[in-house]
Order: C-alpha cells, then structure tokens, then sequence
C-alpha cells in the first residue's frame, strides 16, 4: 500500500474516528433529532432508545451489571472531575484524605491540586522505575481519613497497565472507594469493574475511534452504592448526577464505538502489539544510548515510549513533523519548558525526560507506516546526534555528570 | 508550534555543524546551558591572532530547534567579525532574525551567553598577546 502523508503515530493523544462510528451517528442530527428526556412523543423515545443502547454497548465493554451505572459527560477530564470532587464533596464528612499517584495525567493531578486548597489531604504515591504503583505504597498513605483511591488504569506516555485488580481489591477490604482513570485502557485491554473492584471509572470516546465531547463515568451502585456530588445543576439528567441535554449523536458513536471494541479488541490489540514490537526492535537495535520507558510486559499494545539520550524531545518531533505526527514527553513547546513529569518519576534524568517520544499506533496503523516511521526516526536521531555536544563528549568518554553547567 | 522559515531552515541546514580542537591557537571555545534544562550548546570561534578576526566558527547544540536554530545563525553572523564586534551580537538580534516567540527567547539568550563564553575562552588563552585581542 503506497503510503499517505502525514502519518498519525499519536493515538494517544486522540484516535481517527472509525468510519462505522461515524455511519451511526449520522441519523441522530437529522431526522432523529430528538430529545432523550422529551417522554412524551416519539421523538424523545427514539432518541432515549438510542442513549439506552449506548449505555448497554458501554457497559458490556467495561462489565458494568447495570447499564445505569454509567454517566455520559463530555469527556474524560469532566469524568474526572466528577469523580474526584464529587466524591470529595460528598464524603466530606466522612474524610478529607485522598490517594493518588505522582503519574496520573493533568485532570487527575490539578483536581487534586484544587482539593487540597480546599482543605482536603492527598498523598501522591511514587511510581516504580518500570511505571508500576506498588500497591504495598498505596497501603502504607491510607490512613483513617482517606476517602477515596484514584490510580490510573493505563498510562498515557508510556503505556504502563497497573494492577488494578490488587488496588481494588485493597479498596474493598479498607472500604475506601476507588476510581480509575481508565481513558487510555477502555477499548485497548480487558476492563472490568466487577472482577477488578472498580467503584468509578472515567472513560471517554476519542480514544476509543468515537468523536471528541463525549466520554463517560461508571458509578458503582451496589456494594458499594456511590454517592456523588453533582457539578452540574438542572434537569437532573443521568441520576441527577450530571445535568444537561444528552448529546444524543455523540453517545451513539460512542456506543458504536464501543460495540466495535468489544468484538475486534483482542485481534486489535494482537495485531498493533506487532507492529509496536517490529518499531521496537528496528529502532533499539539501530540506535545506541536508547532507553525503553515503562516495563515492557505491562504495556498497551499500541505504545511505545523512548528516551533518546543526547537529543531533545522536540528536536526530533521538528525532523519528522512534517511527515508524522508523534508526541514527545518533553513539554517544550509550553511555556513552562518542563520535562515529562511522568518519565521524571520514573527516576530517569531529566536529560533523559527532555529526551523520550512516545509513539502510539492505532486500529488504522499500516505495516510500510511502521517501516517508514521507524526509519525515518533512526535518521533524525543520528543526524542530531552528529550534532550534540553532549554525544561528543560522551564519545570523548566524558562523564556528563562530571561537568560544572553554566545554566542561565 | 509553528516554526518560522528561517529556524525551519537552518534546522534542516544547520550552518558550520563541528568542532575545532579546543587547544589549536586561536580557537576559543564556549559550553553554555545544562542537560537538565534541555539546551546545551557548544560554540566555537578560531580567530586569525595576527589580525584579531574571527576566521571560522562551529557549533554543536542540544535542544529543541529554535536552540539549533539560535546557534547555527551566531556561527554564521561570528565569521568575518573581530573579537570585539563579536561582543556586540545580542540576543535580540537572533529573536528578530528568526522570528522566535517569546518561549523560545531562552534560546537566543543562549545563544550570546555561548558567544560570550567562546570569546572569553579566547582572551583568556591569549592574554599574552596584544594583538590578538586588542580592536581594530
């Protein structure tokens, strides 16, 4: 197949809509236009069947009991949201302690931020240098006061899959409720909240091959029925957990979404682990003084993520940004020039942080796409190396470490 | 990010990539910024000591493209000045040369901290020598 330029390897950054997604939602702006809450005419029945249908597709992809346990939001940081300070507010009295991880993405991280302005505590336990929480850590920061555990399912810089299983299970026998951000795992690897112990659960839908403004927040309502504070005053729409008209064509491509993921995810997931590996192989084995991030046996099929010592992260995007879209863990292009906080705690050095690039491949991720890509990187690679400072002096057999920097 | 023409073409065509050994005569050479910041860069400037003019300039940088970008413009803007024009070249000039936007003005501060760095290398190693480092 003759190769299409640019080439997207940053599904984890949002996924291509699936066109068959796209086919269901077409009716649902046009002549089923109607609204999910009108009871009393056709036109909201049609449009409450189809939020229904989504809701089941849904709750078969994530083994929820009952389809009403499920929340529509407009995305995984809203589920996030809802999540963290709905419980927050609803537990206060209860506790004011939070247990959470240092690699959580931004939503989880600065909802927790805004909470302990708020009075509450929140510890954040360190990762492992392969991406794992040790559960044991989890242990050791609850105390009386914690009311909640939030760890991420699946990471989405390097892929890392916790053992959500042992969190949940440790929740349960604490009676603590636990919340997984699971955006970057639904739909890519077998989720369970039942066999895994999950009382919430955030998801959204562009990660998933289903359109932006739409995700989801799975409320567990028996053993343990969880309460939540809504943010959103109004209709008491969604158990008046989350107010406001349903965005109807949007929860069908999401429910078609999800019914796809649950029929092809394990020969998805088979086949993008292949060609993840092939990428692997063909840049580890060409490029010195490359560091794999994250253990490589608790990955999502779909990810890679790479430190390349002596070049910078956004030096490398900039040589292949024309052609291919990538990401780098590397923040450079924000104002705040930080490193990847998640590959920092992994204990790398922040040279190393400035350094990873995180490839993502996705349902339409083409064998001669992999090729290309994976030459391409070995290419830039070596063309920065030949001009980094620090690759001489490595070279020269000179301890970097050894060096007074002049940083300004 | 948008890249400016000119930081996207002297990132594809870096000028003057290399090194000159650090103790021939006349080279004098800078090693500015830190591996934890994301930038380093090297800079080099070989001076004819007879007339105090800057013959050749090389780099070699770490960091993102406007840095490679910063320090392949300072080696081309070096050759052909004396040491004391050279002292003259500012961080804005690269900024308005290259278009950087203001997150990316580290990376011209960078830039003439490594001229400066070169220069002084220079004077240092040649301080004997009056006229090496004497204006023209």
């Amino acid at each position: 197949m003759a190769l299409k330029f640019p080439i997207f390897m940053d599904a984890q950054s949002t996924t291509p809509g699936d066109p068959r997604v796209v086919e269901a939602m077409v009716p649902y702006f046009t002549e089923k236009f109607g609204h999910p809450a009108s009871r009393n005419h056709p036109f909201g029945w049609e449009a409450e069947a189809a939020v229904d249908a989504a809701r089941g597709k849904l709750a078969r992809l994530i083994g929820a009991r009952d389809p009403k346990e499920l929340v529509f939001t407009s995305g995984g940081t809203e589920a996030i949201n809802l999540a963290l300070k709905g419980v927050a507010e609803m537990y206060r009295e209860k506790g004011n302690h939070i247990v959470t991880t240092v690699i959580e993405q931004r939503a989880g991280l600065d909802v927790c931020k805004r909470l302990e302005r708020q009075g509450f505590s929140v510890s954040y336990v360190p990762v492992q240098p392969d991406g794992l929480i040790d559960v044991e850590e989890i242990r050791k920061a609850i105390t009386d006061k914690t009311i909640l555990i939030s760890v991420m399912f699946a990471n989405n810089e390097i892929g890392t899959i916790q053992d959500v299983a042992a969190i949940g299970k440790l929740a349960k026998e604490k009676g603590i409720i636990f919340h997984t951000d699971a955006t970057q795992a639904v739909g890519k690897i077998p989720v369970d909240v039942e066999a895994m112990g999950i009382d919430l659960l955030s998801c959204t839908a562009h990660l998933l091959y289903g359109p932006k403004g739409v995700g989801a927040l799975y409320v567990r309502r028996k053993g343990p029925r969880v309460r939540l504070a809504p943010m959103m005053d109004g209709g008491g729409h969604e158990r008046g957990m989350r107010s406001g008209t349903l965005p109807v064509p949007l929860i069908a491509g999401f429910g078609k979404a999800a019914e796809i993921a649950s029929a092809e995810m394990a020969a998805e997931g088979a086949r993008l682990a292949k060609l993840r590996d092939r990428l692997q192989d063909m840049i580890l084995s060409s490029v010195d003084e490359a560091f794999l991030n994250g253990r490589p046996d608790r990955r999502l099929p779909q990810n890679l993520n790479i430190s390349f010592a002596y070049v910078e992260g956004e030096s490398v995007l900039m040589g292949l940004n024309k052609e291919t879209a990538l990401s780098s863990g590397s923040a450079c292009t924000s104002a705040t020039l930080e490193p990847s906080y998640v590959i920092a705690a992994l204990g790398a050095s922040a040279e190393l942080a400035h350094s990873s690039i995180r490839f993502s491949l996705h349902r339409f991720t083409t064998p001669e796409e992999v090729e290309y890509v994976g030459q391409r990187t070995i290419e830039v690679i070596k063309r920065l190396r030949d001009m980094s400072p620090l690759y001489e002096l490595a070279k020269e057999g000179v301890d970097l470490k050894t060096i007074k920097w002049k940083a300004d | 990010m948008a890249y400016s023409d000119k930081v996207v073409d002297h990132y594809n065509n870096p000028r003057n990539v290399g090194s000159f050994g650090k103790d021939t005569p006349g080279v004098g050479t800078g090693l500015v910024g830190a591996p934890e910041c994301g930038d380093v860069m090297k800079l080099q400037i070989k001076v004819n000591v007879e007339t105090g003019v800057i013959e050749d300039a090389k780099f070699k940088t770490f960091g993102c493209g406007s840095a490679i970008a910063s320090s392949s413009l300072a080696t081309e803007w070096l050759k052909g000045k004396t040491v004391d024009e050279a002292a003259k070249i500012k961080n804005t000039d690269i900024v308005n040369e290259l278009k950087l936007p203001p997150v990316k003005i580290h990376c011209s501060v960078l830039a003439e901290d490594a001229i400066k760095a070169a220069l002084a290398d220079y004077k240092e190693k040649n301080a004997t020598n009056p006229v090496a480092v004497a204006s023209k």
